[in-house]
């Protein structure tokens, strides 16, 4: 009775495919299938297919040049259509061919989308009609305080600690960089003072959680709390230009970080303009996620931080300190977190308004999700996060989808992307667990 | 280097852990310290380690009275230690585990893979230990992350190395390897002190043994000690080490299962085709080394995961897809493996827990209200009927001794009409004396006619009970045996070695 009769692999399992595996395909094909349908759609719709496009970040009427959107949308849904019929026969598997199969399919999905949102403008005097540009510079700018962020989540996680605050720091980075900004009158001091503010608030995380052990999810929402009261609070305690404008302009009128354009980097391809033609927080970003990959991989320190988030108590049996390396990638991540929070004034806008982060701390706790715990996947989600945030302002000039709809488009492809696109992952296995001391 | 212990003691509040420990380990001596579980073991170790400080006492290493804050200080001692649960990170490969804490750097702090992997491979040579720097340990058989643990204490230079429960996960075949291992270690003038609560075991390696009992050494002796004696030391009373047991003919299967597969959360397959027939009033062991797939078995069994493919019968009805409480409702009795998570609710009294899954039944309810005047009632039918030692019935039963809980629970699923029991390691951390009581009560259930089905890690326990014995290994029955057949055999199949012996057990082969 102990033979079996089923057929067998070479590893000795059964000869099945496990509901795990079919679920995969079936979302796969449904996925697929919704898109081609959608772009299917979208190029029946078109009437008048020229359409204007740039690989410029502004489109100028002397350079801008012409596509037939019939001939890239239809190519778009063959594409589509190709992606699907081997999806169905369950041709695609996991590994990277699969990763490229998906990453044109949602580049041909997008494709076809914006044909049939520029298509049919009706003429504009002067300049005909609304081109298409180069999405790819606003993407990194909206990406940086994202990467950064998520780097910060992602460097906490790794050593055990749940980092929901990056909001929170965010908001404490942005007002305290565009405070040192204005009394230094130096973009750099801003920077400096974001960064210190991301890390005062995260000595707060990393004291109430590593050593009060408080349940890290409650007390990362109490401390987002705490920091929007409290710079909505400083805000109204610094005077506006009206009533004194010295202590106002000392306070909070920062100078702002201008872009940097690196000679003969910058002048790449599409590419080129997008990547090398930031501001220093760009450059820093870029500086960071190598940082914090090769700290984490490379480095003693890193390695130990990896095992206190995996397995704290084997790493307290071998005679290190838990609870310093957590400390220590703690306030290490509020770094980074801080400089993202500069963003929202020295990075960009100048003056600190309230809540100027808007949630976006959140997008980036999801992007350390989705990026799997590591920092180049983190930087890879939040950069897709940044693109759908670039999409957005690009399709604003139009009024073919509803501003209020089109401007919640981004978290619902955060919810999308996190909930469909993860997949099978494992987070640090001790992420969240306070270490007590047998 | 000669390892004192004096008059160390241990209290947690009120309760006494170690009461007064002496103890004297000489240089190259394999010093066992045997007790049951709860007996004070892992207390007295986890302060020769530093992971707990005495309260009472002192610790000297070659005469010199040391005191450890933490693990780092004993090690700094030369005190090595192999945990019950291993100290390993899974996503880890083997350098970087060996590494961890003592790590090959060049510069400012940049790991040397390339210098760590070379120590592992040296020491491993060394010590025949065959372990491979690269790979990670969450691919490796418990047996080798064992000597992956042994090889950390080995970087560490460690003079005296404790060994807590290191057979528990062991097969007989790599339990023989470890004990060459510690005879190895024995040679080169490394003291061992090793922990455990088999007999066997004990009297085949140590030098001498000591035996701790509620905190207390009650006697220190030589391996020449009969298992009855050491038995009898270490519970205080003489113990029957065998169960009671009636030939009994076996009747018609009653619980069937055919080609059932389990799939992990992770997608890899953990029950392979397994097929298997419980029949009335017999006992069927699922033998096999923790993590083979006994666990997921029994829980496709009992519907607690759905198996991906196969089918299960009770009584000749298909009950595949049958929800767990139906299945219990058709007579199965479950007794889990891990008691504290899936067996009671700690925070509720022993007489809730007594009702659990029957308090439904017309005899515990009235409409939607519980007959409290009935469970309590109950409650104390049980209590006496199993022999619970407790203060009350309203008593938690996480307040309640490991082999006391357990009792609560058999208790509870015997007070059900049963057709079949299926119980998984059901004497898990539990004292000799409630053993004793639990095999009793299964064996019971057998001569009632009931299908026993009990799954252990255990081949003592095994060889109490079984009257058939399916081996398991890589989530298959890789063959059922009659109960008389020697231990080395089983050893062998439960390690996978089937090929080797084809052809030749196969009369063995009852079914």
């Amino acid at each position: 009775m102990s033979t079996s009769t089923a057929p067998r692999t070479a590893s000795g399992d059964v000869a099945i495919r496990d509901r795990a595996d079919v679920l995969r395909q079936v979302k796969t094909v449904v996925v697929l299938a919704i898109a081609a349908l959608l772009v299917l759609l979208f190029a029946l719709s078109v009437d008048d297919p020229k359409i204007y496009w740039t690989l410029e970040e502004r489109a100028r009427l002397d350079t801008r040049r012409t596509l037939n959107a019939h001939v890239v949308a239809w190519s778009a849904f063959g594409y589509l259509v190709v992606a699907l019929v081997l999806a169905a026969l369950n041709r695609i598997r996991r590994g990277w061919v699969a990763g490229l199969v998906f990453f044109g399919a949602g580049l041909a999905f997008y494709a076809g989308f914006l044909m049939w949102f520029f298509a049919d403008q009706r003429e504009l005097a002067g300049i005909g009609a609304i081109s298409i540009v180069n999405p790819l510079p606003q993407t990194v700018l909206y990406a940086t305080p994202l990467v950064l962020g998520a780097l910060a989540g992602t460097l906490c996680e790794r050593a055990g600690v749940v980092n929901i605050a990056i909001e929170g720091q965010f908001l404490m980075g942005a007002f305290f960089a565009s405070v040192a900004s204005s009394l230094a009158y130096s973009a750099e001091a801003g920077l400096l003072g974001g960064a210190l503010a991301g890390v005062a608030v995260a000595s707060l995380l990393a004291c109430f959680a590593i050593k009060f052990h408080i349940n890290q999810i409650v007390l990362g929402v109490v401390l987002i709390a705490l920091c929007l009261g409290l710079t909505n609070f400083l805000l109204g305690q610094i005077p506006t230009a009206r009533e004194n404008p010295v202590l106002a302009s000392y306070l909070n009128q920062p100078v702002t970080l201008d872009p940097i354009r690196i000679p003969v980097l910058a002048d790449i391809p599409v590419l080129g303009p997008a990547l090398f033609n930031q501001s220093l927080l760009a450059y820093l970003m870029y500086a960071s996620v190598a940082l914090v990959t090769w700290l984490l991989f490379q480095t003693r320190w890193g390695l130990r931080v990896r095992a206190v988030g995996e397995h704290p108590k084997a790493v307290d049996t071998v005679g290190i300190n838990v609870a310093r390396r957590r400390w220590s990638a703690v306030l290490l991540g509020g770094v980074f977190a801080g400089l993202g929070g500069a963003f929202f004034t020295v990075g960009s806008t100048g003056a600190f308004d309230q809540n100027p982060s808007n949630g976006q701390g959140f997008i980036a706790l999801a992007a350390v999700i989705m990026g799997r715990w590591h920092p180049i996947g983190a930087t890879a989600a939040a950069t897709f996060f940044g693109f759908m945030l670039a999409t957005r302002d690009q399709l604003s000039v139009l009024t073919k989808i509803d501003s209020e709809l089109l401007s919640a488009a981004p978290y619902l492809a955060t919810v999308i992307a996190v909930a469909g696109f993860v997949g099978r992952v494992r987070p640090p296995a001790a992420s969240g667990e306070p270490y007590l001391k047998s | 280097m000669k390892l004192e212990i004096r008059g160390l003691t241990k209290r947690f509040g009120s309760f006494t852990a170690n009461d007064g420990i002496d103890l004297t380990v000489e240089e190259g001596e394999i010093h066992c310290l045997l007790g049951e579980n709860g007996a004070g073991k892992s207390t007295l170790m986890n302060m020769l380690y530093g992971l707990l400080e005495p309260t009472e006492g002192e610790i000297l290493v070659d005469g010199e009275p040391v005191s450890f804050s933490s693990p780092g200080d004993a090690i700094d001692r030369g005190i090595g230690m192999v945990h019950q649960h291993f100290m390993l990170v899974p996503v880890f490969t083997v350098a970087e585990n060996v590494a961890l804490g003592r790590e090959d750097v060049r510069g400012p702090g940049i790991l040397d893979r390339r210098a760590s992997a070379r120590r592992v491979r040296e020491l491993s040579e060394a010590y025949r230990l065959s372990v491979e720097p690269d790979a990670i340990v969450e691919t490796l058989p418990v047996g080798v992350q064992q000597r992956v643990e042994i090889l950390k204490a080995l970087t560490r230079e460690a003079k005296v190395l404790i060994l807590d429960e290191p057979t528990a996960v062991l097969t007989p075949q790599e339990t023989d390897e470890l004990f060459a291992i510690m005879r190895r270690l024995k040679a080169e003038g490394t003291s061992i002190i090793f922990i455990t609560h088999k007999l066997r075991e004990v009297r085949a390696v140590a030098d001498r043994i000591s035996v701790i009992r509620r905190g207390k050494v009650v006697g220190t002796t030589s391996p020449q000690a009969s298992e009855a004696e050491l038995a009898e030391l270490m519970v205080g009373r003489k113990v029957n080490l065998v169960v009671e047991k009636s030939e009994r003919e076996a009747g018609a299967p009653v619980l069937s299962a055919r080609d059932l597969v389990v799939v992990d959360p992770r997608g890899h397959q953990v029950v392979k085709g397994v097929s298997l027939d419980v029949r009335a009033g017999e006992v069927l062991c699922v033998a096999g080394v923790q993590g083979n797939g006994q666990t997921e078995l029994v829980k496709s069994l009992l519907g607690l995961v759905r198996a991906e493919g196969g089918s299960i019968t009770l009584a000749g009805e298909d009950i595949t897809h049958d929800s767990p409480r139906a299945r219990l409702e058709r007579g199965i009795g479950y007794v889990p493996e891990d008691r504290s998570s899936d067996g009671f609710v700690g925070d509720f009294s022993i007489r809730d827990n007594l009702v659990l899954d029957l308090f439904r039944s017309e005899q515990f309810s009235r409409g939607p209200a519980l007959a409290l005047r009935a469970i309590a009632d109950n409650a104390e039918a049980r209590i006496e009927e199993f022999d619970i030692r407790t203060p009350s019935a309203s008593t938690h039963v996480a307040a309640l001794s490991g082999g006391n809980q357990q009792k609560v629970v058999v208790a509870r699923e015997m007070s059900r009409p049963l057709t079949v029991l299926i119980a998984a390691q059901p004497t898990r951390g539990v004292d000799v004396g409630s053993i004793e009581f639990i095999h009793q009560r299964i064996i019971a259930e057998r001569d009632q006619g009931v299908a026993v089905l009990i799954v252990s890690t255990e081949l003592d326990e095994v060889y109490a009970l079984a009257d058939r014995i399916a081996v398991m290994y890589d989530g298959r029955v890789v063959d059922v045996v009659g109960p008389d057949t020697p231990r080395e055999e089983i050893g062998l199949l439960m390690a996978g070695g089937r090929d080797s012996t084809d052809g030749q057990n196969d009369v063995e082969d009852i079914a």
